[in-house]
């Protein structure tokens, strides 16, 4: 691997774990393991946590793919590794 | 024009619909058969994959769970979206990028092996046929409504319909035709929300409805109501009843998630668009079109269960008058009770129907004050919920109608491309790949169609005698994908010292430590009677179900690859020129077979 295929790997793995991250706080840690004192959060009449778990996480899936797509097509371009 | 008639015409339309586009983009090449040409549009692709992924489990059989076991199927719906996740930053953009048709050959190529390639081929179709199981049931559901039939002879015609509509087109024909099928399905399940939201809170939208305050002026959220409600009958909370226990959750959305992405009919999707830019973000534009449907879920399910309790306990607790008379039973109940999914049974003789929770002594104690006899609904088959709603709620006649075929489409849809999947494995990487590499074009697709037969044929019979809802059969499928085949896929691109014992062994066991614990649960090939421990609680490893068990499966998948890698010599260096090249994007050609 030359250098900047390199960078461009580390820069990848940089991004997907902070994804990653946001991704596993939003999911397991809102919806299940902090379920309960987040429901003593409302909006309306739902618990914060069983917002998470049922409609929230949902959402911020669609943002973190958006996120990623986003931000890897600008690295191809960066590291000039884009196709054609 | 009466329900019935309705219902023929709605599904006879939309049946026509598919037919037709079919036909007109029917398969003429292995090329098309399997991957359409490459030539799909990603918002196309992701609405194609957003029907291929939403199945009858998702549409017919999710809501359901939802409307009994409340907060503890948040499982569902956070596994089968986070999933996508996973797929579009760990998995679609290289697969594209490597250039193939299928994932045992991406599995056989990346290590440099025919014997990783067949144990893969192997664990996707145990997968695979897992999943269609899950699907005759909820066709088996659908048809039986829909014909007034026994659910039995309702799985029969749906086998055969499957069986003709998978085997006439290949993936192209699937694409177009899974469009047609995602907007079906999703006008068929938004719209009764709608409805049912608008009656219930009077929000027209479902996802800010589930947060509303009641109709009735009460001013009462709706959910509180529905914990009022529920936990006067001697239910659990709606909104904190977990299944089984937080960390059976935990497993169990987790191995969803990575069952997600190892499912091959739904990678298989990202082999099929022009460019890597475009895995990317069809992966993105497949979970939009999902989102849709899952965040309109949790309404649907809890709506469904306020009704359903009203329209049994239509009056006060414990009074006489409280509970629906038998001879009035509303005309939803008397049609689902012919398909043997929904019973009950008079116990304590006095003309009303009594549904609460048996199983709760304290409850049970004051229902004999009351003179009640133990739950009179001896049989609510979950999988009927979303079928049954629109009636529920008494909804026009065409909403019912529509959402009759707005499930058969669901599970369609899914069937078929399965179905593909399972044909692809065997006719493409074993038959071409391994056994008979001289194969004609034309014998592989014939190959391709007698694979798919067997498959119809074998899910059917197991569709008789289902291990679980379909939603729970399709988990324990997700469960033997998470274990196998996204580890070696995972580690094949992000570990470049991965080499082919690690590989093998590591979907060997974690394929292997799943099988035999659903199996000892829930019977040898699910066939009851067969299962040696049993399937309760107490005997659970740590309390994990075995439907969720797959999250420990791809752990020790993990571990015994990377233990083996250690041991054993490292690939030699082309192939970790070929991770470097999969990395990254430039140079993606289009795809070659061989």
């Amino acid at each position: 691997m030359n250098k900047t295929a390199e960078q461009y790997w580390k820069a990848n793995i940089r991004l997907v774990s902070v994804l990653l991250v946001i991704w596993f706080i939003c999911s397991f840690l809102f919806g299940i393991i902090l379920v309960d004192p987040l429901n003593t959060i409302k909006i309306g009449g739902v618990g914060l946590g069983f917002w998470f778990a049922q409609n929230g996480s949902i959402y911020v899936f669609l943002v973190l793919i958006y996120v990623y797509a986003k931000r890897m097509n600008a690295l191809d371009v960066e590291f000039d590794v884009h196709e054609d | 024009m009466d329900l019935q008639t309705l219902t023929y015409t709605v599904v006879g339309f939309t049946f026509a619909l598919y037919i037709g586009i079919a036909f007109w983009a029917r398969a003429a090449t292995t090329g098309e058969f399997y991957a359409a040409g490459r030539g799909v549009h990603p918002v196309a692709n992701g609405m194609a994959t957003a029907a291929d992924w939403m199945s009858a489990a998702s549409f017919i059989s999710m809501a359901g769970l939802i409307a009994f076991n409340g907060y503890g199927a948040s499982v569902f719906l956070m596994g089968w979206t986070g999933g996508y996740v996973l797929l579009a930053l760990l998995l679609a953009p290289y697969l594209r990028k490597f250039g193939k048709f299928t994932v045992p050959e991406f599995i056989g190529d990346r290590y440099y092996s025919r014997t990783a390639r067949i144990v893969a081929v192997i664990c996707l179709i145990l997968a695979s046929v897992t999943y269609v199981i899950g699907q005759m049931k909820g066709i088996g559901v659908a048809f039986s409504r829909f014909l007034e039939t026994e659910y039995d002879t309702g799985l029969y015609i749906g086998m055969g319909i499957v069986f003709i509509y998978a085997v006439m087109g290949g993936m192209k024909g699937i694409t177009y035709t899974q469009i047609a099928q995602y907007c079906v399905l999703i006008f068929a399940y938004t719209v009764p929300a709608i409805f049912i939201s608008l009656n219930l809170t009077g929000n027209p939208i479902p996802q800010m409805g589930l947060g509303s305050t009641m109709a009735d002026g009460s001013g009462t959220f709706m959910l509180d109501r529905l914990d009022q409600v529920v936990t006067d009958l001697g239910f659990k909370e709606y909104t904190t009843q977990v299944m089984g226990s937080k960390l059976n959750m935990f497993v169990y959305t987790l191995s969803l998630m990575i069952g997600t992405a190892g499912l091959p009919h739904v990678i298989i999707r990202f082999f099929t668009v022009p460019k890597v830019k475009d895995a990317r973000s069809s992966a993105g534009w497949a979970l939009v079109f999902i989102a849709i449907l899952y965040t309109t879920a949790p309404a649907v399910g809890s709506m469904a269960r306020l009704n359903l309790m009203n329209t049994i306990q239509t009056g006060e607790v414990g009074s006489a008058e409280g509970n629906v008379e038998i001879a009035n039973v509303p005309q939803w109940m008397t049609n689902w009770e012919k398909t043997g999914l929904l019973q009950w049974e008079d116990k304590n003789g006095d003309g009303r129907i009594q549904y609460y929770n048996d199983k709760n002594a304290e409850f049970t104690a004051k229902a004999e004050s009351y003179g009640w006899k133990g739950n009179e609904m001896t049989k609510v088959d979950r999988d009927i919920m979303v079928l049954a709603n629109p009636e529920i709620a008494q909804l026009p006649n065409w909403v019912i109608a529509l959402v009759v075929a707005g499930g058969l489409a669901a599970a369609l849809s899914t069937a078929a491309g399965l179905l593909l999947a399972i044909a692809s494995s065997i006719s493409h990487d074993l038959l071409k790949g391994v056994f008979m590499p001289d194969i004609s074009e034309k014998n592989e697709l014939m190959a391709g169609r007698f694979a798919m037969a067997g498959a119809i044929a074998m899910a059917g019979y197991f569709g008789l005698h289902p291990p679980d809802f379909a939603a729970g059969t399709v988990a324990i499928a997700f469960g033997l994908a998470a274990s196998s085949i996204f580890p070696a896929l995972m580690m094949g691109i992000f570990n470049k010292k991965m080499n082919r014992s690690g590989a093998i062994w590591g979907m060997i066991s974690g394929i292997g430590v799943t099988m035999l614990y659903v199996f000892q649960h829930k019977g040898i090939m699910f066939i009851p009677g067969t299962s040696f421990l049993g399937d309760m609680g107490p005997s659970w490893f740590l309390g994990i179900s075995p439907n969720a068990f797959g999250a420990v499966g791809a752990l020790v998948n993990f571990v015994v690859a990377i233990v083996v890698s250690k041991v054993t010599a490292p690939p030699p260096d082309h192939i970790q020129h070929l991770v470097e090249d999969i990395r990254v994007p430039k140079g993606a050609g289009t795809a070659t077979d061989h």
